[in-house]
């Protein structure tokens, strides 16, 4: 490997890596707050909303990015909604984020038992106040790992974000390889690029499923 | 006297099941109160039905003479009034101890925080667990979570507590631990209606005891005439199921 050549990539690397994270990051807040009002809809049954939610969910699970990322890229010019490639990327990881964590957050709803509900009601509770008080803090609990998983899991597919002409980490990668051939050199960065994206990532994560889970079900 | 508690006529179906069948019964304050019966006799469902955590079909439970029924506007300020400790350890196991039992009364009553943790504090100290107060339920043993579960619902002050076959998941020796704050309970003269198998227990704490069978109540007498000549032979047969002989 030339370290030259490594050291001259470096800043178009880095320019990728910023617009990797930020867009990434975009698109899992938007996939956060779309799971939690999808969940909310399943949990509490909400008729209609419901079946639309399903079928939001299992439309999103069941296609790839690129599928959905192609659809809303050049799909939405045709019926005259033009956007940008950036706010592309937000929505399409948004919406496939939104359906995984739409089941994450749910599963972790569901898995409270109904003694819960019950024990709470007939101290006098309201049906709000057993919600905020007693659901939520348990369910958000069992839902740590499964959230913490579909982060890390949003965050690597933004590599397929090159197909909509995004200059993200795998987009300077490939363009760098095709300009000077240098492969060795573009696939090391590259590599280390992803790493440093998503260690700390994982590495929180670890920490704070740690932390949160240390009331209900210890070390 | 006026009774805390009344039972009109209740009615209660599972689907085309009847599990409950006219049942009238009311309760004077101060007056300790044990349910017995077979599995699936329905001693859970009746005090269930009491504080609205089932449907009935039928009949009214009234507390202080105001209805308590599912749908009702007062249900929760009804059910403020009405304790219950169930089988299955139910504390939050997201809070400690003390959480546990100052939640509702903080939340529901609105008392303040010092307040409902100076109360807390002393009924902890009466069951024995006050040095526990920051555990988690998950590092308690199954009678202590009992113990809590009975001080959680002491924080409401309510005017009738329902036991539900709280010592049926406990080892034996704890079992003890358990009946022996209820014990301590009767002697403060609280309101309480206790559904359980243990019948020694039931013959020391009880001022009555109701026999429930396929729904009905069937006999409703002094502990002691229940338990030396019961007044019909499927209590006698019931009885005679917790004798041993060789």
């Amino acid at each position: 490997m030339d370290q030259e050549v490594i050291n001259s990539y470096i800043p178009l690397f880095k320019d990728a890596f910023l617009l990797t994270v930020k867009i990434g990051w975009l698109g899992i807040a938007l996939a956060f707050l779309l799971g939690i009002v999808c969940a909310f809809i399943l949990y509490f049954k909400i008729p209609v909303a419901k079946t639309v939610v399903r079928c939001y969910v299992e439309l999103f699970r069941n296609t790839p990015l690129l599928v959905q990322l192609f659809f809303i890229y050049y799909g939405l010019p045709a019926v005259g909604i033009s956007i940008s490639a950036e706010v592309c990327g937000v929505v399409g990881l948004g919406l496939l984020g939104g359906s995984y964590m739409t089941e994450s957050i749910r599963s972790g709803l569901e898995a409270i038992p109904v003694i819960q509900t019950e024990s709470a009601l007939s101290l006098g509770m309201t049906n709000g106040q057993l919600f905020k008080n007693v659901i939520l803090p348990q369910a958000f609990t069992i839902s740590v790992p499964g959230i913490v998983a579909n982060v890390i899991f949003l965050l690597k597919e933004t590599s397929v974000f090159s197909a909509i002409s995004l200059m993200d980490l795998m987009f300077t990668a490939k363009d760098l390889i095709g300009l000077y051939y240098n492969t060795m050199e573009s696939l090391f960065l590259l590599v280390i690029f992803y790493v440093i994206m998503l260690l700390p990532v994982s590495l929180a994560g670890t920490f704070i499923e740690k932390k949160v889970r240390f009331k209900m079900f210890g070390d | 006297m006026e009774p805390v508690l009344k039972i009109e006529h209740l009615n209660k179906k599972f689907d085309d099941f009847t599990v409950l069948e006219d049942i009238n019964l009311s309760i004077a304050k101060g007056e300790v109160v044990v349910i017995v019966g077979s599995s699936g006799c329905g001693k859970s469902t009746l005090l269930r039905c009491i504080n609205g955590l089932e449907d009935i079909n039928d009949g009214r439970v009234l507390l202080d003479g105001e209805t308590v029924n599912p749908g009702s506007r007062n249900l929760t300020k009804s059910r403020e009034k009405i304790g219950m400790v169930f089988q299955s350890y139910d504390l939050f196991p997201h809070k400690t101890i003390l959480e546990n039992a100052i939640l509702a009364p903080m939340k529901v009553q609105k008392r303040s925080r010092k307040e409902a943790v100076e109360e807390a504090m002393q009924l902890l100290d009466r069951v024995g667990l006050a040095s526990r107060k920051d555990s988690y339920p998950r590092q308690l043993s199954g009678g202590q979570k009992q113990r809590v579960a009975i001080v959680r619902a002491l924080m409401m002050n309510p005017e009738v507590l329902l036991f539900d076959e709280v010592t049926a998941a406990l080892d034996p020796e704890m079992v003890r631990e358990v009946l022996d704050v209820i014990l301590d309970l009767a002697k403060q003269k609280r309101t309480m209606l206790i559904v359980t198998h243990e019948m020694s227990f039931a013959k020391a704490i009880a001022d009555r005891i109701l026999f429930l069978d396929g729904g009905r109540i069937i006999e409703d007498s002094d502990p002691k005439e229940f338990f030396t000549s019961p007044k019909t032979e499927r209590a006698e047969r019931f009885l005679r199921t917790f004798e041993y002989e060789k």
